[in-house]
């Protein structure tokens, strides 16, 4: 067990504890509590006032930081930074083998964090990406080689997400820096309370960057993004470089792309909760598929009300996980749309292993696309050719 | 992670490396190296994690090694070997006699079919420099099909690190049973010399924590060499 913590003051004034007004719209928005009776939010801070000290350790790990509680509290009571400070204070090295898939995330995260570190990351790049080793424009991957070699029984391809980000960037006439050394983000250590590891991740990708000449870094995951704007600079100080996540880019850019303007399968879009509640990113995502022609049938709960996809940084994964991702991809589907669309890697990976479940079969199944290959697919290389005023070896379709 | 009963594992060490560990304690050379090393992992927590100039694992060994001039670098193996064949391979090989390396820590798990992913990255990042994972031959598996499992877990595992960038070397299968006491033996030969060939581990941390038994078995198992 992790040694004697007890309820920090400070930590409880900076979430706002003290403003509680014991309404339990924390408990009653709670995606878990909803599935997980034994799991109530309110109770757990309540709890934990009157014992002292913060909950264990598995009762911390249920939580999904999905941020849905935040949202609705008309206190603005921050349980989430609540948790997240809870959980490095019980910090518990020995707790990684309750994590979800034995640990082999919090093993791999440690891992990069070793100083002679040398990557293999970079395969996925075909002769018909262009990038860079230097630039003003960066490029980071994130974590997605690893998953696409972990879950190979799920069929996920996080990896299409980032080549068509290269297509897209390409497409704008920038070759993104792709670097090989660059490390793992650090999110799911930083949320599950591993505070050192995290922060020499943060030191040396900030310094990678940096002496690559990068300005501007693109990202298209919204951990990474979230993680770069919000929490290295707590490590590190200002950063030396802007981040954007790529919906933004794309939303800013998107009339410097020609698409093919074709209407394909209706889509629909899920919001991450990095991107949407984190970080406050709801339109961007939307104009870069419609800049694409491409129609989002929305569902009940969009931006900033949607459901998390229960995947809380390989921290924690049981039923009461799947039943939310079935819900969600119900949702999905009574939207008419036979694809959904999201913007981050974990979004797609959740979703494919809830739909893997032998008990619903084709009832839940659903094409998943990441927000760049939607946009990407659309794209035309006749205008963007002059633009860009590069030879390309295609001639120009009429 | 299961691991066996401290027991079983002790006395297996214990089995492996009798021959040696005697004759380390016959030189008396075992108690003040132990006491050094203590010392030297004292400095070496007092220094700045990040600090470039702390002394890193590597050029500490080397220095020990350089004292001792025979063996450089004494490579820490972790050996997950199933309960039915691999396991009682290597008691086979002890109840045999048989004289080999004893710089391997062996977890029992009940199949091989059980070693994750998670199990094998998490040797490393506390410091293995190779992981040698042992099973039943096909067709013999206890649970008739758990080794088919351990080569689709192998080969995730084998994918996670060479994405990692760690020499292949480092990460090895093989099916052992338990009347085979000499290949037991004799692939631990083979796996020590091609891990002590590749050096230590790139990615074990630069602190070992370790416990005050294991600095002096590794001593031992370097002077038996």
């Amino acid at each position: 067990m992790a040694p004697e913590a007890t309820v920090n003051e400070k930590t409880l004034q900076a979430a706002n504890v003290r403003l509680c007004l014991e309404c339990g719209k924390c408990t009653a928005t709670c995606l878990v509590a909803r599935y997980n009776r034994s799991y109530s939010p309110r109770r757990l801070i309540s709890q934990a006032l009157s014992a002292g000290r913060p909950p264990d350790r598995q009762a911390l790990a249920i939580c999904l930081t999905c941020m849905s509680c935040d949202e609705r509290c008309p206190s603005g009571v921050h349980f989430v930074d609540l948790i997240r400070e809870w959980r490095r204070a019980t910090y518990d090295r020995e707790f990684a083998g309750n994590c979800s898939h034995g640990g082999a995330f919090q093993s791999l995260m440690k891992l990069m964090t070793a100083e002679d570190l040398e990557q293999d990351r970079l395969a996925w790049v075909t002769e018909d990406l262009k990038i860079a080793e230097r630039g003003e424009v960066g490029f980071f991957i994130g974590c997605t080689p690893y998953f696409d070699a972990f879950f190979t029984e799920l069929e996920v391809d996080t990896l299409a997400g980032v080549k068509s980000t290269v297509k897209i960037l390409n497409a704008l006439g920038i070759e993104p820096v792709v670097s090989p050394r660059e490390r793992c983000c650090g999110h799911d250590l930083l949320w599950g309370g591993e505070q050192d590891s995290f922060e020499t991740l943060a030191r040396r990708n900030v310094a990678l960057f940096e002496e690559l000449g990068v300005k501007t870094l693109i990202f298209n995951c919204p951990e990474g993004y979230y993680t770069f704007k919000e929490d290295y600079p707590a490590v590190v100080g200002a950063l030396p470089f802007e981040v954007k996540h790529i919906s933004e880019f794309l939303a800013e850019r998107a009339s410097d792309l020609a698409f093919d303007g074709t209407q394909g399968e209706a889509v629909t879009f899920h919001d991450p909760c990095r991107l949407a509640r984190f970080s406050g990113i709801v339109e961007a995502p939307r104009q870069a598929l419609a800049a694409a022609g491409v129609e989002v049938a929305e569902m009940v709960r969009a931006g900033r009300r949607a459901l998390c996809c229960a995947g809380n940084g390989w921290l924690n994964c049981d039923r009461f996980s799947k039943e939310i991702q079935v819900e969600r991809l119900r949702e999905a589907l009574a939207t008419g749309a036979t694809t959904l669309v999201t913007s981050c890697p974990k979004c797609e990976i959740h979703f494919r292993c809830a739909m893997h479940d032998p008990n619903l079969g084709d009832e839940i199944k659903m094409e998943i696309r990441d927000l760049a290959t939607a946009v990407a697919a659309r794209l035309t290389e006749k205008e963007t050719d002059n633009k860009t005023e590069k030879p390309t070896p295609k001639p120009n379709e009429e | 992670m299961t691991s066996s009963p401290d027991e079983s594992t002790a006395e297996k060490k214990e089995k492996a490396s009798s021959a040696p560990k005697g004759g380390a304690k016959a030189k008396g050379k075992a108690a003040p190296k132990a006491a050094k090393t203590a010392g030297r992992k004292k400095a070496a927590a007092k220094k700045a994690p990040s600090a470039k100039a702390s002394a890193p694992r590597r050029a500490a060994r080397k220095k020990e090694g350089a004292k001792k001039a025979a063996a450089a670098f004494t490579p820490r193996i972790v050996v997950f070997a199933c309960n039915w064949c691999s396991y009682a391979g290597a008691d086979t090989a002890g109840i045999s006699r048989l004289q080999y390396s004893p710089n391997f820590r062996i977890i029992r798990v009940m199949c091989s079919g059980r070693v994750h992913p998670a199990f094998v990255l998490r040797a490393f990042e506390l410091g293995a420099d190779g992981v040698l994972v042992s099973g039943c031959h096909f067709g013999d598996c206890h649970y008739i099909f758990g080794n088919e499992r351990a080569v689709e877990q192998f080969e995730k595992t084998k994918r996670l690190l060479q994405i990692l960038g760690l020499e292949e070397g480092r990460l090895r299968l093989e099916w052992i049973s338990a009347a085979e006491g000499t290949k037991f033996a004799a692939v631990i030969n083979e796996f020590v010399a091609q891990v002590g060939a590749l050096g230590p581990s790139k990615l074990a941390p630069r602190e070992l924590e370790l416990p005050q038994e294991a600095e002096e078995f590794a001593d031992a198992a370097s002077l038996a060499k």
